[in-house]
């Protein structure tokens, strides 16, 4: 019971079944290289990229093929040697149309990386534009360009940078291989984002549910006193920065504010090992690092994919598909996306494939609310979903945008915990929508 | 693996996964927590309350069924609502209740209590205790008629111990009150029973613990003061606590979902709210027992208290 009250966590949440199990001792894997990528031009938020190359073109391991648009942009780099066959609109995973370059592998190894760097010697400077030169985008889930994270504006002063190794989502173990596998490079990684930001102190926050790189951690963080590591009740959102900072530090990120405005800066684990590539070892961000998991797919496996490749060919080298499969989720199975085309390709922040049956799949009828409170007791933002519902089905946006609805994170706490089965997240988008819609302020 | 593709797949939004919980567990799980106040209403009371408690629950599961079907809506009898609001008006009554009166709530219950005001999730009032309110109105001598317990301790008593203090200023001692082999009603007598039950759901997070402690911790704040102020007029809070209908208000009634509060804050103000009205009307009011009344008084402050009591965002100050 101390032991439960005494564990730094955040107020809310939920602990949904972990099935971690599946993947957890499976070392990550070099996935072999596909004859086809696609390559969305979309792979971060903000702009688009623009291409670089036209059809017929041939392109290295590496060779910058779209350049970033405007500050909040990222370039692209091929992940193969091959050709670009051409360039056409597919489908990004988020259900999107967008330009795509297409490259036909030609069975050659020649790479185009970025020269290394000196990991002792290489200067704040010269990360920040490595890192904007390696297109390294947060791969934490939305994808936000690293480099534009890195340097706060000059008011804001930093003093805290947390390393998220909270992967708090069902099944993802991505982040976990990395922890295990790459410890001292990880460390590195999260060394050269302190020296990027001028920061001098490093937290690495984790849940308990991962002794192992718990135990590694505390072994390699020995000589790195200006490192601490903060271990932190699993629950979900364990994970999201709000939440992440508040159990480490007790700092609160006001409502429409930014980590920034604490004095924190979050990256997550496999951000910090793509930084630590570019910059010791030249290597753009070309590989999605990433859990393939559920009851769904034979062969569950952690993947170092390169960027392009499809769902159909990780379904292809996992042994193949189960029968009974009934969702195919990119990401975790609380934030994810439903996927409804085998064909889509892997992008840089993608975490993980999930292949989801019945047996993992609750559903039950939508029944009339209850009015139980359930989602507001695991609202990890203290929003009140039973209310802001009611708000926006009955088209009271501007009630709801009071009750600030804008805050919600999707995070699907509440839906996952409604009796009613109400579909909660997607309302509290709709309201959202609305509220960004009107410029409500 | 043309096939393959054509396979269609669930294309829904996040979040993918469900808690095990859904309306019907969570009523289901409820009617059966309430098997040992079952059982202790049959061993105090005799097998005959099972009968009273089945014709409570046949006749509002009955009425839901009529009112829905003629109001094409969809039936909704097997998520376990109305049998629970059967099943708790059922362990409300006096044992050896008569039959016909025990219908008679049931419908009311249901029919005005609940399907009135749109159905599940919509009523104002909890319907057990709406329906029992209704009885305790329409046959004012019946449900005050009371059957002496099996294993009774105490030689005189088939009154109850709350009607014992008002009337004869004669105090039961704690032990009986809390096993229940007291007068009192089919499923409130034994607090035990009801506490098994009771903490059971708060464990397993069905039941939010707050209301239920509000309650309690409200009964020893009034009761406490009104006990200091005269020990030989008024009860100490402990009696207030295990006596009457507290413990299945407490646990059963005053948690029900639709009826109740659903912000932390709010939560603790209709506990505490309830807890005044019980020892006001249990001190002062020309009734022993006062649990029926607060409650249905403080679930008409609720949409109130909600309102009131919305939550501070996540970082917001003051």
């Amino acid at each position: 019971m101390l032991k439960l009250i005494s564990k730094k966590t955040f107020k809310g949440g939920v602990h949904p079944k972990e099935f971690k199990e599946l993947t957890e001792h499976k070392v990550l894997e070099k996935f072999p290289e596909p004859d086809e990528l696609v390559i969305p031009l979309s792979q971060h938020s903000g702009k688009d990229a623009i291409p670089l190359v036209k059809k017929n073109d041939k392109v290295k391991v590496g060779t910058l093929i779209a350049k970033e648009d405007g500050f909040i942009s990222a370039p692209i780099h091929s992940p193969i040697c091959g050709t670009v066959t051409s360039i056409t609109k597919t489908f990004t995973f988020a259900g999107i149309q967008k330009s795509s370059i297409i490259l036909k592998k030609d069975g050659l190894d020649e790479k185009d990386f970025l020269p290394p760097l000196d990991f002792e010697t290489v200067s704040s400077e010269e990360i920040i534009s490595r890192v904007k030169e390696a297109g390294i985008v947060g791969l934490g889930g939305a994808a936000f360009p690293t480099y534009v994270k890195l340097i706060p504006p000059p008011d804001k002063k930093i003093d805290m940078i947390i390393l998220n190794a909270c992967e708090c989502e069902p099944y993802l173990t991505r982040d976990y291989r990395l922890v295990v596998e790459r410890t001292e490079d990880l460390i590195k990684g999260l060394k050269l984002i302190m020296r990027a930001s001028k920061v001098q102190r490093g937290i690495i926050g984790i849940e308990d549910n991962k002794q192992e790189a718990i135990e590694l951690l505390k072994e390699h963080l020995v000589n790195h006193s200006e490192i601490e590591l903060v271990v932190l009740k699993t629950k979900y959102p364990q994970g999201a920065e709000k939440m992440l900072i508040k159990a480490a530090t007790g700092r609160e990120v006001p409502p429409g504010k930014l980590p920034l405005d604490v004095g924190v800066i979050v990256q997550n684990v496999g951000t910090a090992i793509s930084i630590f590539d570019a910059v010791v070892n030249g290597i753009p961000s070309i590989y999605a690092y990433l859990t393939v998991s559920g009851l769904g797919i034979n062969e569950p496996k952690n993947l170092i994919v390169p960027i392009g490749t499809s769902i159909e060919d990780v379904i292809e080298y996992c042994g193949g598909m189960k029968e009974n499969v009934r969702r195919i989720v990119i990401g975790g199975p609380m934030m994810g996306y439903a996927q409804f085309d085998l064909s889509t390709p892997i992008t840089k922040a993608v975490s993980g494939i999930l292949f989801l049956t019945d047996e993992e799949l609750e559903v039950f009828p939508e029944t009339n609310c209850l009015r139980c409170g359930m989602c507001v007791s695991v609202c990890p933002l203290n929003l009140t979903p039973v209310r802001l519902v009611r708000l926006i089905q009955n088209k009271r946006f501007e009630e709801a945008a009071i009750l600030n609805v804008a805050l919600c994170m999707e995070c699907g706490t509440c839906a996952y915990s409604c009796p009613a089965s109400i579909p909660l997240v997607q309302w509290l988008r709709l309201g959202k929508k609305w509220v960004f819609q009107n410029r409500f302020n | 693996m043309e096939e393959k593709i054509k396979k269609e797949f669930e294309f829904t939004s996040s979040p993918h996964f469900h808690s095990k919980y859904s309306t019907g567990t969570v009523m289901w799980i409820v009617n059966l927590s309430l098997i040992p106040a079952v059982i202790s209403g049959v061993i105090f009371f005799g097998l005959y309350q099972l009968v009273i408690i089945f014709t409570s629950i046949f006749f509002a599961i009955l009425t839901e069924a009529i009112i829905q079907k003629i109001l094409k809506q969809k039936i909704t009898i097997t998520d376990g609502s109305a049998f629970l609001t059967g099943l708790l008006l059922a362990l409300t009554l006096p044992p050896n209740f008569s039959l016909s009166a025990t219908a008679i709530g049931a419908v009311f219950a249901i029919a005005i209590g609940k399907q009135i005001f749109g159905g599940l999730g919509f009523n104002i009032f909890n319907p057990a205790l709406a329906g029992r309110a209704f009885l305790q109105a329409a046959f004012p001598v019946e449900i005050t008629t009371w059957t002496a317990p099996n294993y009774s301790v105490q030689s005189v008593s088939s009154a109850t111990p709350l009607a014992a203090f008002k009337y004869d200023k004669v105090l039961t001692e704690l032990k009986p009150l809390v096993v229940g082999n007291i007068g009192g009603c089919i499923g409130e007598t034994s607090a035990l029973a009801i506490l098994v039950g009771g903490i059971f759901l708060i464990a397993i997070g069905i039941v939010n613990y707050r209301i239920p402690l509000a309650m309690i911790i409200g009964l020893f704040l009034f009761g406490g003061v009104f006990h200091l102020i005269d020990v030989t007029k008024f009860p100490p809070p402990s009696f207030h606590l295990f006596a009457g209908g507290f413990m299945l208000g407490a646990f059963y009634m005053a948690t029900d979902y639709v009826t109740s509060p659903y912000t932390p804050k709010g939560m603790w103000i209709f506990g505490l709210g309830i807890s005044l009205f019980i020892v006001i009307i249990r001190l002062f009011g020309g009734v022993p027992e006062g649990v029926m009344y607060s409650i249905l008084l403080m679930n008409s402050f609720v949409p109130l208290i909600n309102r009131y009591t919305i939550p501070k965002p996540f970082g917001m100050k003051e």
